[in-house]
């Protein structure tokens, strides 16, 4: 369960005050989906961070029960050049101090999951972006979390490998029923992966609308009248709240 | 990339020939042909008594080298990942660096006398400048991004200075040593010309004043190769710990 009660962020330098997030209060159930879309710098990523415990809101709660399970992903992937894709994969584990051999199960299962293998000892920079985000994806999941939050995963990916790995997000929700927490640029990927859908305001990010979207979750959704309209639905309320889009 | 060795004949020819130019046009004795100091080369290599030098000379630079990098690696990667170390730190770094520390040297040999851990200790301080300064750099120059991608794996402060600031800056202290090299060669130099009777530095102070040119370029020639050499086991580890670097 995740839950935010009116949460205010604020970054202060130099002796001044930028207001970030305001008066933002949403909750998402476990195994739920959920999107956070809105204009540049309107404090998406400052949201996730706030959800990730790596910020801490200025007024306001932030409940995030199992934070310990908690596995994020960042904008560009955030793989370390240094270390081969199956060094990516299991630093996690690593770090929490598994053994070697235990890390070495876990990450042939998820290389093979990952439609991976053979890459192990391939640095990042000799991969194309897409195996790149799966590499980001199989390190995430390597230490089995309940929670997901990914920030602009495929923005830097082409329009096709793009819904690949959507299809991929997808399939990775609904079979291990984490509770995911997505934030997007995109309207279309908004839509396809968030069965409740966040629409933040121009800076300081404020909460515009929270959609309900059931139908997302579905691989065939993309096909249908449904998301369609409910993609020019968040268009006009985007277009109308929020300067940028 | 690696050096290929034809590319480093080619380079050794060219400046053997260079030089056999220079000497025929100025025909003095202040510029001996290099055919002569090879072949003086090859006597005192045969009698043992250049590779003593150079195992010396070797010796002195490479604790120097080790001494200076023990202090400024892990003090620079410190500098530059904490915000507050580098605001407290860095004005020293700034007022002591510029100083000429070989003016340093009564003071060194007050502190730590006339023999081997004066000559040490100043190589050592005057590459340990060069490490430290781009050492911090390297560390501030980190992506936030990778330790933002840390924190989310939950990473304490010496795992993010193993998995991140270490491996990132590397590349970086690796260039700084390859400077060091020369500095420390060069500083050599000077640290031989005094209290010593070994070290090619000291060959080409002692030959310099009995004006004995040819010894004294037998030093030159041998402090390139110590040099060069020390350029080759740094390429060799460069290759071995940044493989990932040829992939971005």
């Amino acid at each position: 369960m995740i839950a935010l009660e009116r949460v205010d962020l604020t970054f202060s330098h130099d002796g001044r005050t930028n207001a970030v997030l305001s008066d933002i209060s949403f909750s998402i159930a476990d195994g739920e989906s959920c999107a956070i879309i809105g204009p540049s710098g309107c404090g998406k990523t400052s949201l996730l961070f706030l959800l990730a415990g790596i910020l801490k809101p200025t007024r306001g709660a932030v409940q995030v029960s199992d934070r310990q399970h908690c596995g994020t992903m960042l904008q560009h992937f955030g793989l370390f050049p240094w270390k081969t894709v199956a060094a990516n994969i299991g630093l996690g584990l690593q770090l929490k101090g598994v053994s070697r051999l235990q890390i070495g199960t876990r990450v042939v299962e998820l290389m093979d999951e990952m439609g991976l293998n053979g890459f192990e000892n391939y640095f990042p920079g000799q991969l194309s972006g897409g195996m790149q985000q799966r590499v980001a994806m199989a390190r995430v999941l390597a230490v089995n979390p309940k929670i997901l939050l990914m920030d602009e995963p495929l923005s830097a990916l082409d329009a096709l490998t793009r819904e690949r790995l959507q299809n991929l997000i997808l399939e990775i929700w609904s079979s291990k029923h984490l509770t995911t927490v997505l934030v997007t640029h995109s309207i279309e990927e908004a839509v396809f992966l968030g069965r409740t859908i966040i629409v933040l305001s121009n800076r300081p990010g404020r909460i515009v609308t929270i959609a309900e979207n059931p139908g997302a979750g579905r691989p065939d959704y993309r096909q249908s009248t449904q998301f369609f309209q409910r993609c020019s639905q968040l268009r006009a309320i985007l277009r109308e709240e929020c300067h940028g889009y | 990339m690696a050096i290929k060795k034809r590319d480093i004949v080619i380079a050794a020819l060219v400046l053997f020939g260079c030089w056999e130019a220079c000497a025929l046009a100025l025909h003095s004795m202040a510029l001996p042909e290099p055919w002569r100091v090879l072949i003086q080369l090859w006597t005192y290599l045969r009698d043992g008594s250049l590779l003593n030098d150079m195992g010396m000379s070797f010796i002195r630079a490479l604790l120097g080298i080790s001494l200076a990098l023990i202090a400024a690696v892990p003090l620079g990667l410190a500098i530059g990942t904490e915000a507050m170390l580098d605001r407290r730190l860095s004005p020293y770094i700034y007022l002591l660096y510029p100083i000429p520390h070989v003016v340093l040297l009564p003071l060194i040999i007050i502190l730590f006398g006339i023999g081997e851990l004066s000559k040490i200790v100043l190589i050592a301080l005057i590459v340990f400048f060069q490490v430290l300064v781009t050492t911090r750099d390297a560390a501030k120059s980190i992506h936030r991004n990778y330790f933002l991608s840390m924190q989310t794996l939950g990473a304490s402060k010496a795992q993010m200075y193993r998995h991140v600031v270490l491996p990132a800056a590397l590349p970086k202290i690796l260039t700084a040593m390859r400077i060091s090299i020369g500095t420390a060669v060069a500083i050599l130099f000077f640290v031989e010309s005094f209290a010593t009777t070994k070290g090619l530095g000291y060959i080409i102070m002692d030959s310099w004043g009995q004006a004995d040119y040819e010894r004294l370029y037998v030093g030159i020639v041998a402090m390139a190769a110590l040099g060069f050499g020390l350029y080759m086991v740094l390429d060799r580890i460069e290759r071995r710990v940044c493989r990932w670097l040829k992939t971005v």
